[in-house]
């Protein structure tokens, strides 16, 4: 990871994107984030740290990922689309940079129990892949209507000696999971790690998290410069959920103007429907979960429960990095509907050959909401792939 | 003079402060629990807004702020309810809660409003001590509110001291490393951290308070401060309760006594 300095969408000393991020958190954890803050660069800058990690990366996980040029997605919208292939990690999605990260920090600051929370079930899966590489205690928090969407992650998680603890409370997704596993942080502040899977939470967990996806720009970079030879795309587009892997995606472009930043969030079934989780569009200005960012919430300052078809993507706050994104005018943020990801699925799986994450579908329905022009290099984050979603794919295809 | 540091003035000792979820176990109970509870001989009440996603508590307070959302309880109602309970009430009255509903009545706004109607403190769990110091403090001392910080067993003699002078009130000395509701008796661990405040001279009388439920718990955490808050244990005598006035003297006699 090289030191880059965006002066205006990175962090600040104080943990704040412009007016977003900071650590809300009560006094019971005050002791493990100011921990985690004086750690967490000096740890990621050593050399042992960064030659474990590379080595994991390339070795274990499978990277670099590929750049696929998509010839006839490319034809059929008139432009020259990449997709960065996430979806060939190990487990499957850009969760598995983050965990691997982590992992390594969580060893060196001497922890031996991890905790994790999930919605799609593929930060859940990475991170008991990561504990059971390193032989360490995994408890994943996951939300009673995910577990039964996502299934086939949830088998994945206990086969690789996870504990799923089921969560019953609120919307009984991806928040609550949240709230549990922040819960479970202030009974056990003193063996337990908690693995963050995006980039939302109190500082330093929005920035540490970028940091470890920024592998995925760094890539592009350099794939670019080879296939095109340019380091830099006209178009990045990705999915946002608590916004990781876009961020990620984004991360070496923040500085160039000359790259528009897209990210899509998860309709649900319509901004006015009641049933959304379109944060960025509805959301006001809050504190939740850790951050100040924008959260969608109701006029008493209540939470607002988030909808959407895809476990990852149904949360009710997005991070700090994205909110000020936003906010800043540098990144164009739009939204797809359940039925229009489902769409645009069953077209990269046609056209392509590749069954995207419905998460992932919800970036790729952006390229019938842009213009594009004929000689513009657009790429698509593609971060995972949609094993998990066969069942949700099954009852919504159309196998003509 | 404010109404805490009043009562702090003239008992030290056995101080006992209880937790109620506004708007539980019927949405305007609060008023008549709140009147029993001095009645009963508590020294404080703390009155606590419901949120959605209340990070610092258990299972109890989740499920009882969750039924006082849907019994429909907002930040303007638990006004009008203090408005009422000051109309008879004198003993100190503070609000806990969620920062960002705070946030979105607008904090100076929340702030002047809470005095207004009779509120002596705040205690808000997710607003971080050097926020405040850099926002809020200086409002805070221009409308004479207590505002209540928290103390942990992880807290640092130093960090305990700087949050010492920053509190109005009492300090808030979280028990053990929980959330809310915890039930067990005391382990020595928690004992030492509790001598380890006491020697330290704080400005600020503490109050004990998470994992308190029963006489045994409440004595012992008041021989180390000047007294301990109960929430979860006397949430669970209300809930269930067909005979409020009756349930909360037993609670209140049951703690007090052996
Ligand atoms: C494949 C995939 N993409 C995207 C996301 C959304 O998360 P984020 O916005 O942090 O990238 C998830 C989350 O579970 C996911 O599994």
């Amino acid at each position: 990871m090289k030191k880059y300095k965006h002066m205006h969408y990175q962090i600040n000393d104080k943990g704040y994107y412009g007016g977003f991020g900071g650590a809300y958190i009560p006094e019971m954890l005050h002791a493990n984030i100011e921990e985690l803050k004086t750690q967490y660069l000096r740890i990621i800058e050593q050399k042992d740290f960064q030659d474990e990690y590379k080595d994991l990366l390339s070795n274990y996980v499978g990277r670099p990922t590929p750049l696929s040029y998509a010839r006839r997605l490319s034809t059929k919208y008139r432009s020259k689309i990449y997709l960065k292939r996430e979806d060939l990690t190990h487990t499957g999605a850009h969760k598995i940079n983050n965990t691997v990260g982590q992992i390594l920090i969580a060893k060196r600051m001497g922890k031996t129990r991890i905790i994790a929370e999930t919605g799609a079930g593929q930060h859940g899966v990475a991170a008991a892949t990561v504990c059971a590489l390193m032989g360490m205690k995994c408890i994943v928090y996951m939300g009673e209507v995910d577990i039964k969407r996502q299934s086939p992650n949830v088998t994945r998680m206990k086969m690789l000696g996870a504990e799923v603890r089921v969560v019953k409370s609120g919307s009984r997704t991806l928040k609550d999971a949240t709230n549990e596993a922040i819960r479970d942080w202030i009974n056990h502040p003193v063996d337990t790690y908690y693995i963050i899977g995006s980039v939302v939470g109190p500082h330093p967990y929005p920035d540490m998290v970028a940091r470890f996806q920024s592998v995925i720009s760094d890539e592009i970079q350099k794939q670019l410069k080879r296939m095109e030879g340019r380091e830099f795309p006209d178009k990045v587009i990705a999915c946002v959920g608590g916004g990781s892997n876009a961020a990620g995606a984004f991360y070496h472009f923040l500085d160039n103007k000359e790259v528009e930043l897209i990210a899509v969030e998860g309709e649900g079934l319509g901004i006015t429907s009641g049933k959304t989780a379109a944060t960025i569009r509805i959301g006001e200005e809050g504190v939740f979960q850790g951050s100040k960012t924008l959260l969608m919430q109701d006029h008493e300052g209540q939470i607002v429960e988030p909808y959407s078809i895809s476990a990852g993507l149904d949360y009710p706050g997005v991070g700090p990095f994205h909110a000020h994104l936003f906010k800043s005018g540098r990144g164009t943020y739009l939204v797809a509907t359940d039925k229009e990801a489902l769409a645009a699925a069953f077209e990269l799986t046609k056209l392509e050959g590749i069954i995207p994450a419905l998460e992932s579908a919800h970036a790729l329905a952006a390229l019938k909401k842009i213009v594009l022009l004929p000689d513009e290099i657009v790429v698509v984050n593609l971060s995972g792939r949609g094993d998990k979603d066969l069942e949700i794919y099954s009852k919504n295809g159309n196998y003509e | 003079m404010s109404r805490l540091k009043t009562l702090f003035k003239h008992k030290n000792s056995n101080i006992l402060n209880i937790y109620i979820t506004a708007g539980f176990p019927a949405l305007n109970d609060t008023i008549l629990i709140v009147q029993e509870l001095e009645k009963a001989g508590a020294d404080i009440v703390e009155i606590g807004m419901p949120f959605s996603d209340p990070l610092a508590d258990g299972p109890t307070i989740q499920a009882s702020s969750q039924k006082a959302i849907e019994n429909g309880i907002t930040l303007s109602k638990i006004f009008e309810q203090v408005i009422e309970i000051r109309k008879t009430v004198q003993i100190p009255l503070i609000l806990m809660g969620y920062f960002n509903q705070v946030l979105k009545f607008g904090v100076p706004q929340f702030f002047r409003k809470a005095r207004e109607v009779g509120i002596d403190g705040l205690i808000i769990p997710d607003l971080p001590i050097d926020v405040y110091k850099n926002e809020y403090a200086s409002l805070v001392d221009e409308i004479d509110l207590d505002l209540i910080f928290l103390i942990t067993p992880q807290t640092s003699n130093e960090r305990i001291k700087m949050i010492d002078k920053l509190s109005n009130g009492f300090l808030y000395q979280v028990s053990s490393h929980s959330t809310t509701g915890a039930q067990q008796d005391l382990q020595t661990s928690q004992i030492e951290y509790f001598k380890r405040v006491k020697t330290l001279n704080l400005a600020n009388p503490t109050l004990i308070g998470f994992g308190i439920f029963n006489h045994d718990t409440f004595t012992a955490a008041c021989q180390y401060a000047n007294g301990a808050i109960i929430g979860s244990a006397f949430i669970n005598a209300v809930a269930n309760s067909t005979d409020l006035p009756s349930t909360i003297h037993q609670f209140v006699k049951d703690i007090s006594e052996s």
